[in-house]
């Protein structure tokens, strides 16, 4: 099995922000912690694109190059993680990140600020996989359940796809062949869930009905 | 001996300590840090296969079964093809 990543199809995003409420249900993500969230580019305008952003588990990750307590680790199947009970909350990794993962929560006075806080593709973290302390530290650990990322399996367009590297890369690759446009033909709903051999792209809709 | 060359040889001894206290500023130490990878300092991780199910898991795992995990994994990715689902 390759390695776990997320690939989001910016075709198909409709800025739902199911995954971003998917992922606060499933973890009981604190007030003020965000580990994914929905960016919109060009928003209001025709041609606008969204794309569902947290930590993409960086082969190389800089978070893990700059951490003086050295609390991140990588495992077997590509997900970086990190040890809470290590982190000093310093937020080097938040500088390093490209993709403004970590998170920080602010809930004390003084401008506190707690111990990283980020996506964990759903894998929990240094704790005993399904105990109560993993919960309430990481989240919920559903890979060991055998589940896939909670943003993912919920995206309702399947925009966001989670999972072995090498097979969402074929699934977006056969969406992408399917779509059968090319340069900026390649846009809009039809353009994203492709069309039947030899129809139009999309039907237009008849006047008067809803769209 | 007498008394200048005896100072004379003191004072060429200390000279001769003080050029080598002065010369060793001139070496060509690095001024740069040399990243070296951390280690992780943190406590273990089980494997996700590796652990009892629970309620919540889905069917057919069982502690150790790296296999049933797997196949589990890669039914739960091919999920996300709907063009596989609906062809």
């Amino acid at each position: 099995m390759a390695r776990m990543k997320f690939l989001c199809d910016a075709e198909r995003c409709i800025e739902c922000n199911g995954c971003v409420t998917a992922c606060k249900q499933e973890h009981e993500v604190p007030w003020g912690v965000n580990r994914r969230r929905v960016v919109t580019i060009n928003d209001g305008v025709p041609g606008e694109r969204s794309i569902s952003v947290a930590c993409m588990h960086c082969s190389d990750a800089p978070c893990m190059a700059v951490c003086p307590v050295d609390c991140f680790y990588r495992t077997e199947q590509g997900v970086v993680l990190h040890d809470k009970d290590l982190c000093i909350g310093c937020g080097y990794c938040f500088y390093a990140c490209p993709f403004g993962a970590p998170q920080f929560p602010q809930a004390g006075v003084f401008g506190l600020r707690g111990k990283m806080d980020k996506c964990t593709f759903c894998a929990g973290g240094p704790e005993k996989d399904g105990s109560a302390e993993e919960f309430v530290k990481y989240g919920r650990n559903r890979l060991s359940e055998g589940k896939l990322p909670a943003c993912a399996e919920m995206c309702s367009t399947k925009a966001l796809l989670g999972g072995d590297g090498d097979v969402i890369a074929d699934i977006y690759r056969h969406r992408v062949m399917k779509r059968g446009a090319k340069g900026a033909e390649v846009w809009g709903w039809g353009a994203a869930y492709g069309k039947p051999e030899g129809k139009p792209a999309a039907a237009q809709p008849t006047a008067g009905a809803k769209s | 001996m007498s008394l200048r060359s005896a100072v004379q040889r003191v004072m060429a001894i200390a000279m001769v300590g003080a050029c080598a206290v002065v010369l060793t500023g001139c070496g060509e130490s690095s001024q740069v840090i040399r990243y070296q990878q951390g280690k992780y300092q943190g406590k273990t991780d089980s494997k996700p296969w590796d652990n009892e199910p629970s309620p919540f898991s889905a069917s057919g795992l069982t502690k150790g079964d790296r296999i049933a995990w797997e196949t589990q994994i890669k039914t739960r990715n091919q999920n996300q093809n709907e063009y596989q689902r609906a062809e």
